[in-house]
């Protein structure tokens, strides 16, 4: 049975901690808007081969960025699990009374208020950039694909930090699965310009599918429809998810 | 009912027996020690009958509770200070207690009381407001005995309880324990390599010796199976008497005597109070004695004469729990 106190406690845990953290805010921002601002404008007139003529690549850049902001945070909230485990917090939770399930959902929804936070701070520093407000409709659609992207990449985190002993592992994530992840999705150019085995790969990253409802709900332009991109990001928060919850679950706590 | 019932308990990990078939009770309201030096299977212990772990064979009961079928009451019942520091130094001391609070399940109001209680227990009213980090490390150690403390447990453990802590911070350390258990009544049950912690504290202890329980009694008991005080004489002048010795060795109350060029001991149960009838006899039969010494067995002699080796403090005393929690990281 779910215990929504302990959920709760976890969710407050997380924001506590994160509000404390001004260091870890700001970095969390920058590189997002820093991309954003290089990118974005010192691109904006490069005619991109696939983007249609209205759209300037601020535009099209401003979904994948978005998309990166929630893949780095959420991978990275998943994955620190391991710096409880590290300072011997995990053991605190582990013996108190509750289920693990619940401390996973309670981890799960306290990363993702906080990633989600990010990533609408990046797209009203965008709409200040230029980038067109897309109506409410739409808006919502697009909060729909964040928190799932969000999920998907919490629930690659958790599976890594369940497999890891320790920190050593994590710069390794991070640039054999993350890097790679981001680079695939066709966040920074559209995945239709690269060569057909490569984009194969592409096919099989969730962030790809997730940048690309992004990008309809944000633009209205997209590689599939939009539809598929939500069942696809609906499928592959739910597998992430449960495979990181079951891995968590039979991890050893000690 | 006992605290604490463990039958035949095993805990094998790919292919190392940390702890191999171990029996133990332990009554209510009782302080129980484990005694061993690093790697003798406390921790993996505690870890077992706190559900951390799952045994290979054997079985518990903690509290009266399975801790195989029934862990969430097991879990309930027990409170736990890791030897390792298990706290969120990003939150304050009260937001550490208050959330293990909520996670056990009381209210607001409930929990108010409750850690105005415990801090008050452990002298840390007024850091409470502070953030963990800026913490030192006995005031640490007693926000998580706190913590521990905070849903009332009816079993308690302390793993190390005082590792890596000044002599002076042990100390206070070593009153807090004692006060809840006389207070409390709580049943406390902790793992120490401190053999004068364990003699201190326990009223019970049982030595650990890779995986397997050596010996368990009182700490007194353990020392008297040793027979006792040893009282060792020495004297002004060599001097040899085969009266003298044989009027001593027919003493009801000696239970060993060997004699040396100019010095003689013997061993005897309360030692100090056998001093002065013997300077009494020996003045009768013109010796002249230069000095006693008075040996007490501690636990250390008990270990010894257990398993031929000491208690070696191999992590060193300088070693802070931190920088051991992370060189054992590393080593995992």
């Amino acid at each position: 049975m779910i215990s929504w106190t302990a959920v709760y406690v976890l969710w407050l845990r997380e924001i506590k901690r994160f509000s404390r953290a001004r260091s870890r805010v700001l970095g969390s921002l920058a590189m997002p808007i820093f991309f954003m601002v290089s990118l974005g404008l010192g691109l904006n007139q490069v005619a991109l081969p696939g983007l249609e003529r209205n759209i300037g690549y601020l535009s099209f850049l401003v979904p994948g960025i978005i998309g990166m902001s929630l893949l780095f945070s959420s991978a990275f909230a998943g994955l620190s699990v391991l710096w409880d485990k590290e300072f011997g917090f995990l053991k605190e939770i582990m013996v108190a009374p509750v289920n693990r399930l619940s401390i996973v959902i309670g981890r799960v929804t306290g990363g993702t208020s906080i990633v989600i936070f990010q990533a609408i701070i990046i797209l009203l520093f965008s709409f200040f950039l230029g980038f067109k407000f897309p109506g409410l409709f739409f808006l919502g659609l697009a909060f729909i694909f964040m928190i799932l992207i969000s999920l998907t990449f919490l629930g690659l985190g958790l599976i890594f930090a369940s497999l890891m002993k320790d920190m050593q592992g994590f710069s390794l994530v991070m640039n054999f699965v993350i890097f790679p992840l981001f680079l695939l999705s066709g966040a920074l150019y559209p995945i239709r310009n690269l060569p057909t085995s490569i984009r194969f790969l592409a096919y099989f990253d969730p962030l790809t599918y997730g940048v690309d409802g992004l990008r309809w709900s944000l633009l209205q332009m997209s590689s599939f429809p939009w539809i598929l991109d939500l069942s696809f990001m609906v499928l592959f928060s739910l597998i992430m998810l449960g495979l990181g919850a079951f891995l968590f679950e039979r991890q050893e706590s000690t | 009912m006992e605290a604490i019932r463990v039958e035949d308990l095993t805990k094998h990990f790919e292919g190392i027996v940390a702890v191999n078939q171990i029996r133990f009770e332990v009554k209510q309201g009782e302080l129980f020690g484990l005694l061993g030096p690093n790697g003798a299977g406390k921790t993996t212990t505690i870890n077992l009958l706190a559900t951390l772990l799952k045994p290979t064979s054997g079985r518990a009961w903690v509290a009266g509770y399975d801790i195989l079928t029934e862990r969430n009451q097991v879990r309930r019942s027990i409170g736990i200070v890791f030897q390792d520091p298990a706290l969120d130094v990003k939150l304050t001391g009260r937001e550490n207690l208050e959330f293990h609070a909520m996670m056990y399940g009381y209210s607001k109001a409930e929990r108010q009381i409750k850690i105005k209680e415990v801090l008050k227990l452990v002298d840390l009213e007024d850091k409470a407001d502070l953030l963990v980090e800026k913490y030192s490390g006995g005031m640490k150690r007693r926000l998580e005995i706190a913590r521990g403390l905070i849903h009332e447990p009816k079993v308690l453990f302390l793993d190390e309880p005082t590792l890596g802590l000044d002599a002076q911070t042990r100390r206070k350390i070593w009153e807090y324990i004692k006060k809840l258990n006389q207070e409390k009544k709580v049943t406390i049950i902790l793992t120490t390599h401190y053999l004068e912690e364990a003699d201190y504290l326990c009223q019970k202890v049982a030595i650990m010796d890779r995986g397997v329980i050596i010996a368990m009694d009182e700490p007194q008991k353990l020392k008297d199976m040793l027979g006792g005080d040893i009282l060792s004489f020495e004297l002004e002048n060599n001097y040899y008497s085969g009266r003298w010795q044989e009027k001593l060795k027919n003493l009801p109350w000696v239970k060993s005597f060997s004699w040396e060029n100019n010095s003689f001991s013997l061993t005897t149960e309360l030692g100090e109070r056998r001093i002065p009838e013997i300077m009494e006899m020996a003045r009768q039969e013109g010796l002249a004695i230069k000095s006693v010494h008075l040996h007490k067995p501690s636990l250390e002699d008990v270990y010894l004469y257990f398993t031929g080796r000491k208690i070696r403090d191999e992590d060193g005393i300088l070693e802070t729990r931190n920088q051991r929690a992370k060189r054992l990281s590393w080593r995992r």
